[in-house]
């Protein structure tokens, strides 16, 4: 059975004829240099550059973080940094030293109401200065949802761009822990990816965390930004001691590979990368993205991946439906129906809460997308091998 | 009071241990709050607490070996091991729960508040009008919730009261520091509600307040707000290294140990001896070991218990109709899934 080529006219009809689609050459799909049809992106404002080989110091998340904080408050003197104990360092220490080198009147401990925390930073930031909120866990920004997606994502458009709150910037560290529970292990990134209005970005390692924020901070829109805090002290990197930023709205490509793309973002990567390590070994080569901010997402790089390998996976800690990876399923599935092999995979969270004692039973691990991905993928085309064709999942049974 | 200690120092024991995971908030120091109120109310009464719930738990009469095998998770716990440290509830004992979100409680002991005069005076029950309790810190009552439940209970006279734990910090965040004026009792007022300021670390003056609020909301008076001066010896929870507080406030507060004070004064009175208060000390410490062996020996639970109670109806969802779980998740209960 021969891997069908399909003709470059077909799926160029098919595909929004915004993106321009360089000749199909050897079977490779190249984007074209025309315009990006997503919304307005920082690419144009901010250095796309990878941060080089400079002097770097091995540290962990929130040392990256920490760094960030203390750039942003050196350059700006109208840039404030505020939270419940962020005075002290905040509880996962990514405040530390701040407000001893930059007073309490910019680097302030707020009351318990994160409501008024966040509506006061876009306040702040309305009036022209940087407010950067933290919120002590993302479970915790609920309060705080109707101010970001009534007023902070809102503001510019309503007020027909005579004000806005760009220089907000809501910082919240995500994810399960291990041993948080209901209440201090949330992903509630799917929320705010149905806002349009502000931006989601979400780090994977400390350099990768370090120039984000320093992007979110300076991008002139608000931006919410979660931390996983699995990697607060886990992730230890070399990261670029100078600034630097990273473009926002540009995913990477983690590792390279022809069979499947993985689509991820925050601490889930890791558990991908495990994944995709094992399945190296049945000769699956799998290509890992990191998707890095959620909305406006990369969709031409994943796309282009997708029309490369064919098939795609999409793993998050939130629960499977309504999650991040639904849009992502259906905007790769539009786009891309005729080129993908397989159904889309969501190896995600269960639709419950977040439970106590269950945490590895509810957790996408490394088994549960490695089980995905060999029902997924087309293994090879000589028909020594055995060929699985979007084998779903069989219901599971107690 | 001495339960409650005891309890609290084995949690932190078993914590290291262990034997339990998560974030624990010990409520050492602030005993006297919880019995002086608590030990006032029936069995048919409301409380809420906070993630600092172990000892409302265990003054509401929640037996202490249920309270450890939910600390340990395991399915003979109140909440069947789902719901932790923070989430204590009980609907034998009238504990309408634990809340780790700060300010959440107030509303619902509003709601019950409510309940409890609607079925009095609109369904004409019999029986006392029964009382709620919401309990909560000094960092609460800066909460838009508080603020906003103070108003209700008022305007619809509820048989609520609003009790705030006032141990000065919120984890590391001074009272003082983040609240414009410090005395939260004067918010009540501000309202138009019967407000009183008390000494925490005194079980019987916490009680005499008590004693009072507790009937002005029986008769139908309306709620009340009573601050608590107390203080928390230990960290805000197990994981907090507790370095910001100055040496000079701990040693305050440690002399001012609300069972030692206690002690004192039985003695000082002559109302116990010596011997009688060593032997409740005993059969306590005997009851927090029973616990503890209770917990250790409880088997966890059942992996299915993970898709229950999402919804009401079981079968609604995680169960299709053929009493299969509609789980997505491949080898969740086909035991390939390795965790």
């Amino acid at each position: 059975m021969v891997r069908r080529r399909f003709s470059f006219g077909l799926v160029s009809r098919l595909s929004s004829p915004i993106y321009g689609r360089s000749p199909c050459s050897g079977g490779i799909w190249t984007p074209c240099l025309g315009q990006k049809r997503s919304f307005m992106t920082a690419k144009d404002l901010v250095e796309s550059e990878e941060p080089e080989k400079k002097v770097t110091n091995r540290i962990n998340m929130f040392s990256a973080i920490n760094q960030a904080l203390h750039t942003v408050l050196d350059s700006d003197p109208k840039s404030y940094v505020f939270g419940e104990d962020v005075g002290f360092g905040g509880v996962f220490r990514c405040t530390t030293a701040l407000r001893d080198k930059f007073g309490r009147h910019r680097v302030f401990n707020t009351p318990l109401c994160e409501q008024a925390i966040v509506g006061f930073g876009i306040g702040l930031a309305s009036m022209g200065n940087r407010a950067i909120a933290e919120i002590q866990f993302a479970d915790y920004i609920f309060p705080a949802l109707d101010q970001i997606v009534n007023e902070a994502a809102k503001y510019r458009y309503r007020s027909g761009n005579l004000f806005n709150c760009g220089g907000l910037t809501v910082r919240a560290p995500y994810g399960a822990v291990g041993h948080g529970g209901h209440y201090h292990s949330q992903s509630p990134e799917a929320f705010f990816c149905h806002v349009p209005g502000i931006k989601v970005v979400i780090p994977r390692s400390p350099s990768q965390a370090k120039g984000l924020l320093l992007a979110s901070i300076r991008d002139p829109n608000p931006v919410v930004f979660f931390e996983p805090k699995w990697l607060y002290r886990l992730a230890v990197e070399e990261v670029p001691v100078d600034d630097y930023t990273l473009p926002l709205s540009s995913a990477e490509v983690m590792r390279k590979g022809s069979d499947i793309t993985l689509v991820g973002w925050g601490a889930q990567l890791a558990i991908m990368e495990e994944a995709c390590d094992e399945v190296s070994k049945l000769g699956i080569s799998c290509e890992l993205i990191d998707l890095r901010t959620l909305i406006p997402w990369d969709k031409e790089l994943v796309e282009d991946s997708v029309n490369k390998t064919g098939r795609l996976l999409v793993s998050h800690e939130a629960p499977v439906t309504g999650g991040f990876g639904a849009e992502i399923a259906a905007s790769i599935t539009n786009s891309c129906f005729l080129r993908l092999q397989a159904p889309v995979s969501r190896v995600c969270g269960l639709d419950t809460p977040f439970p106590l004692v269950f945490e590895p039973f509810y957790m996408p691990t490394k088994n549960k997308c490695l089980l995905s991905n060999q029902n997924n993928v087309i293994l090879d085309i000589d028909c020594t091998r055995p060929i699985l064709f979007g084998k779903r999942a069989p219901h599971a049974v107690l | 009071m001495v339960l409650g200690r005891s309890f609290e120092d084995m949690c932190a024991q078993m914590y290291y241990r262990g034997k339990m995971f998560g974030f624990v908030h010990l409520y050492n120091g602030q005993e006297a709050v919880s019995t002086g109120f608590i030990k006032l109310l029936k069995q048919t009464d409301f409380v809420t607490s906070t993630y600092r719930d172990h000892v409302h738990a265990l003054s509401k009469g929640v037996p202490a070996r249920q309270v450890m095998a939910e600390l340990f998770g395991k399915s003979t716990g109140c909440c069947r091991g789902q719901g932790g440290s923070m989430h204590m509830f009980s609907a034998e004992h009238g504990l309408l729960g634990g809340f780790a979100f700060i300010g959440e409680g107030i509303p619902v002991a509003v709601g019950a508040a409510f309940t409890s005069k609607y079925k009095r005076e609109v369904l004409k029950e019999e029986g006392d009008m029964p009382v709620s309790i919401a309990f909560f810190g000094d960092g609460t009552a800066n909460n838009g919730q508080f603020f906003e439940c103070l108003n209700m209970a008022q305007l619809w006279k509820l048989p609520v009261i609003f009790v705030v734990e006032n141990n000065l910090w919120a984890i590391g965040m001074s009272h003082y520091r983040s609240t414009s004026d410090p005395e939260i009792w004067k918010k009540g007022p501000a309202f138009g509600m019967a407000s009183a300021h008390v000494d925490g670390m005194d079980v019987l003056k916490v009680r005499e307040v008590a004693k009072e609020a507790v009937e002005r909301a029986r008769r139908g008076d309306g709620p009340t707000l009573i601050e608590c001066e107390t203080y928390r010896f230990r960290g805000h929870s197990l994981a907090d290294p507790d370095e910001l507080r100055a040496p000079a406030e701990k040693a305050h507060y440690a002399a001012r140990d609300p069972i030692v004070a206690l002690k004192k004064y039985l003695l000082d009175n002559e109302i116990a001896t010596e011997a009688e208060l060593k032997s409740i000390e005993k059969k306590i410490d005997e009851v927090v070991e029973d616990a503890v062996e209770f917990a250790d020996a409880s088997p966890l639970p059942g992996r299915s218990q993970l898709l229950e109670n999402v919804f009401a109806d079981p079968k609604g969802f995680g169960i299709g109709p053929d009493g299969r779980y509609r789980c997505e998740d491949p080898g969740f209960t086909a035991g390939t899934a390795q965790v």
